[in-house]
């Protein structure tokens, strides 16, 4: 591990900074299948990090080992220095990692508002009594709450739909939706599991937009898994390719791009 | 062999056949769950149907009879006929399957895609509809049931075991109805797996079991098996019905076994046959040698919540059952 | 006409997330409100009270507390009547242990006792999930039903097995007994309604009945955003025993006076509640209010229709009620799972935009 702990500056000009996630040979098995086989990386402080590859790859597996909803079978997760120890996935998401899903995993039931909502619960601490009764300490810290959820609901441009029952939406700003409650976190570092998928042109150039501005302007760092090729290259700063539960190639999207093994498992036959 | 030995392996053995029983008709549940992902709540007050309309029909009541009367003024209550007793179970096989038609019509057809718990409550109004329906049509009173079946204590098994313990063992005391229960389970299950393996609309069942979207694929037609699946649980609840029927008439605490068969399905899991019976022989033991050893120390009467309690117990350490597959959760 | 929300600006979030935002909507509430509490306590009888007044609101906030937990958290439990059996034991306890204590308190003590033993049963669904869960459920409801059944502590060694509220007042009105009159023991339940209403409408707008609904709405992706399921759904449990032990409490001490458990708290008990709030609207405080409501009213109606008038004897009049509640279920499952609430919402938005609706 070279440069451990100071970073490095991107094409554009970002400084990047240290670790703040490191997977150390991570495998993960169900009974006889390895979804995941020794797999290390890191992610680092800042920067937009993608994970490719075909399907079945293991990408959303690592996904959801670095969200805590999968408990690798070997290897160690280290978040910001320390080892993570045995731990639900909700802890781990009030440790400020947010994520979407790939088959978008909204509350269908509530409005955008309250999903939105939703992703403030780690930052509100009222009591049962306090909230049974409302009026003060209850409604203060829901009126605090809702401004920075308001504040999301306004960057990504839904405050139209904010009162729509979220099974109503169509798919493209369901999607967006779903961000919008990772965003509400405020994460330290965000987990996008294909964001674009299943979106046309513009809705992905609009995603797209929004992720290079959550980056900037929060300087969150973001983890994401997509398909599109063209969009990962243009996004990211580093880029892991996964084949068959193994890492391929890690490094710049130019990097990758020229890596021998790479193309001959994902590129050579991609149709960008 | 000191006496409390055999007593207790007395418990156990009517355990086991009242076992069967609850089997019988868990066994009702396990098809319509498999086939169509619900879980049939009704069960149970299809079997009071089924009893109460074979009863019915053998006596030649005259359905609605009781309404009739009160909105008409006349006075009608039998045909004055008696159906033998076979023919009335023909006669009533044909009555479930048309109910299977109308629920399926009604009531399925238009629930489909909606969450199992919906589904679920759906059968609960199911069952308190039919069992309106059922009182309105031959009345609420406790009717006796009895097609020929052998009741009382086996003889035969008394004299031969009375030897086994002391003066103050008189020998198993085993009904022979729940003999007779045991066979016709046997033979039932046995004629299910046959259905199921050899018949073009059994391995159709089995295939829409497996996957809806594939067997419509193949040209399955859905409506068809779920009103085929509805008919054989009605026909089940029918066996059961005969069943808990002759053994202590037909009433409304009939519709309360099918409360009685849902610990058993969670201990053997709603997908397997298997699983139903051997559920059924658990909690048919457990709860009688439970009774035999502890209850007499806290009261007595603890059928009422054995079952479910052990089946609580049981599923907090193995959710998915003894026989069901391990769930792995996806997002 | 006078149905708008145009022109009603808010103007702070304070505004935007209170229980009735449209003007109109505030003052029928108040409206409502003052009728109950002002006009009704002068007009009412005992035919009233004992009929319709107080099942309704004795019902209305046991559906309440299973509303909570059924449509609001997803975790479906049959075991209501048992619950309401706790209730009304605790209630019974706490009244004799401390005959000089106000009402008031024994039945608050009565949901609190409740909620403990709620959560207690509460534990395997963090488990076992569904329908699974609905019959582990049943386990609460025969075994507790057994256990005021079986064990004379409960009932206080009296030969008939039942349990008998004895007199008590509170600021010196009586309150239990035959000799309560209808009014005070209207305005007693009316107050424990209201309170139970308010608390309910606060928990579910806020941080709890979001998580509360995140769990029912999709429980793996709430516990990965952050949602703690055992908090979520222990919680619901708790709060939902916590009224629905008040309204056994209140059945038992108000209402019957005299309670035999496995009568009054039976599996039945368990199923009428559920059907309250499906037919009301599962995940809606007001439906709660209408399905209490409705299934209140259904007999009554279908008695003076069938008895009275049609001149029916009561046994069919009391088998078609069985039909009627199993079809309206089905018919409201398959048309508007949201139930009578959602009509309603319906009917408002139809309102809102009456008499221009393009």
């Amino acid at each position: 591990m070279k440069d451990m702990q100071e970073g490095y500056t991107t094409a554009d000009g970002r400084k990047i900074g240290g670790v703040v996630m490191e997977m150390k040979n991570i495998t993960l098995r169900f009974g006889g299948v390895v979804a995941i086989k020794d797999i290390s990386f890191d992610i680092r402080q800042g920067e937009i990090r993608a994970i490719i590859g075909p399907n079945g790859a293991g990408k959303s597996s690592m996904l959801n080992v670095i969200s805590g909803f999968y408990v690798p079978s070997e290897g160690e997760v280290w978040y910001r220095g320390a080892k993570r120890p045995k731990m639900r996935p909700y802890e781990i998401a009030q440790q400020g990692i947010a994520r979407t899903f790939q088959n978008i995993a909204l509350f269908e039931g509530m409005s955008v508002l309250d999903n939105v909502m939703t992703g403030r619960l780690g930052h509100m601490k009222s009591g049962l009594i306090a909230q049974a009764l409302w009026k003060g300490k209850a409604e203060a810290e829901e009126v605090a709450n809702r401004e920075v959820a308001e504040r999301v609901i306004d960057f990504l441009e839904i405050q139209h739909i904010r009162k729509t029952p979220v099974g109503r939406l169509p798919y493209g700003l369901k999607k967006r939706v779903e961000l919008a409650r990772a965003l509400a976190a405020e994460p330290k570092l965000l987990l996008l599991d294909e964001p674009m998928a299943g979106m046309n042109v513009e809705e992905k150039e609009d995603m797209s937009r929004f992720i290079l501005d959550v980056n900037d302007e929060f300087g969150t760092t973001i983890t994401l898994i997509e398909h599109d090729m063209g969009v990962v290259m243009d996004l990211s700063d580093r880029v892991v390719v996964m084949d068959y539960g193994k890492k391929i190639g890690d490094g710049t999207p130019d990097e990758v791009r020229n890596n021998q093994a790479v193309i001959d498992a994902y590129l050579g036959v991609a149709s960008d | 062999m000191p006496d409390q030995f055999l007593f207790a392996v007395e418990v156990f053995i009517n355990g086991l056949m009242s076992g069967v029983l609850y089997a019988l008709v868990a066994l009702g549940f396990v098809l319509i769950y498999k086939a169509s992902g619900i879980f049939n709540y009704a069960q149970g007050v299809m079997a009071l149907f089924a009893a109460m309309t074979l009863v019915g029909i053998m006596d030649g009541q005259v359905p609605f009879s009781h309404i009739i009367n009160s909105v008409f003024g006349t006075n009608l209550h039998h045909f004055g006929w008696h159906v033998p007793a076979l023919l009335a179970i023909l006669l009533t096989a044909g009555v479930m399957v048309l109910f299977a038609w109308l629920v399926q019509r009604l009531v399925m057809r238009h629930l489909v895609g909606q969450e199992p718990i919906i589904l679920f409550m759906a059968t609960i109004g199911l069952a308190y509809f039919l069992e309106g329906v059922s009182d309105l049509m031959w009345g609420s009173e406790i009717k006796k049931l009895d097609i020929g079946l052998p009741q009382g204590g086996s003889l035969w098994i008394e004299d031969m075991t009375a030897g086994l313990g002391g003066d103050n063992f008189y020998g198993f005391f085993i009904d022979n109805l729940d003999m007779v229960a045991t066979v016709v389970a046997a033979l039932l299950v046995t004629g299910l797996v046959l259905f199921s393996q050899y018949t073009k609309q059994g391995r159709a069942m089995r295939a829409v079991a497996d996957d809806h979207q594939a067997a419509l694929s193949v040209g399955i037609s859905l409506n068809f098996i779920w009103v085929l699946v509805w008919s054989v649980a009605g026909f089940v609840a029918l066996v059961a019905g005969i069943m808990w029927g002759t053994k202590s008439g037909v009433q409304f605490s009939l519709s309360l076994i099918a409360l009685k068969a849902l610990p058993v399905l969670m201990l053997g899991g709603f997908t397997s046959i298997p699983g139903a019976i051997v559920g059924g022989l658990i909690i048919g033991v457990g709860e009688k040698m439970f009774e035999f050893a502890i209850g007499p120390m806290v009261g007595g009467a603890t059928e009422n919540w054995f079952a479910y309690v052990l089946a609580l117990l049981f599923l907090v350490f193995r959710p998915q059952g003894l026989f069901g597959e391990k769930i792995i959760e996806r997002v | 006409m006078f149905y708008r929300e145009s022109g009603d600006f808010k103007t702070s979030y304070e505004q935007d997330s209170q229980t009735f935002p449209i003007k109109f909507d505030r003052y029928r509430y108040y409206a409502v409100l003052a009728i109950a509490f002002l006009v009704v306590p002068f007009v009412i009888n005992d035919y009233w009270a004992n009929a319709i007044l107080l099942p309704f609101l004795i019902y209305a906030i046991a559906a309440i507390g299973l509303n909570i937990l059924v449509g609001y958290a997803g975790q479906v439990s049959l075991g209501t009547g048992g619950f309401m059996a706790v209730g009304a034991y605790a209630c019974y306890k706490f009244m004799t242990m401390m005959p000089e204590v106000s009402m008031f308190v024994h039945v608050l003590l009565a949901g609190g006792m409740t909620a403990i033993v709620c959560v207690a049963f509460g534990l395997p669904s963090l488990r076992i999930k569904g329908f699974y869960l609905a019959v582990a459920t049943l386990a609460a409801q025969f075994f507790l039903v057994w256990l005021f059944n079986r064990v004379p502590w409960f009932y206080n060694y009296s030969a008939s097995g039942q349990i008998s509220a004895p007199e008590r007042d509170v600021f010196g009105i009586l309150i239990t007994g035959p000799n309560a009159p209808a009014w005070a023991t209207y305005m007693f339940s009316l107050i424990f309604l209201t309170f139970c209403a308010l608390i309910a409408r606060n928990l579910t707008r806020g941080t709890l009945g979001r998580s509360w609904m995140a769990i029912r709405d999709m429980d793996i992706a709430a516990e990965i955003i952050g949602v703690n399921p055992m908090k979520a759904k222990l919680t619901a449990f708790g709060v939902s025993g916590f009224f629905i032990g008040i309204s056994g409490a209140l059945f038992f001490s108000v209402y019957l006076g005299a309670v035999e458990v496995g009568e009054a708290f039976g599996i039945t008990k368990s199923f009428l509640v559920l059907f309250m709030v499906i037919i009301g609207g599962l995940g809606s405080i007001f439906g709660s209010f209408a399905g209490a409501a409705f299934l209140v009213l259904l007999p009554v109606v279908l008695k003076v229709v069938g008895v009275d008038v049609l001149g029916w004897p009561t046994d069919i009049v009391a088998h078609f009620q069985l039909v009627i509640v199993g079809a309206l279920i089905i018919v409201f499952l398959i048309m508007e799972p949201h139930g009578l609430a959602q009509l309603w919402r319906v009917a408002k938005e139809k309102l809102r935009l009456w008499p221009f609706p393009h």
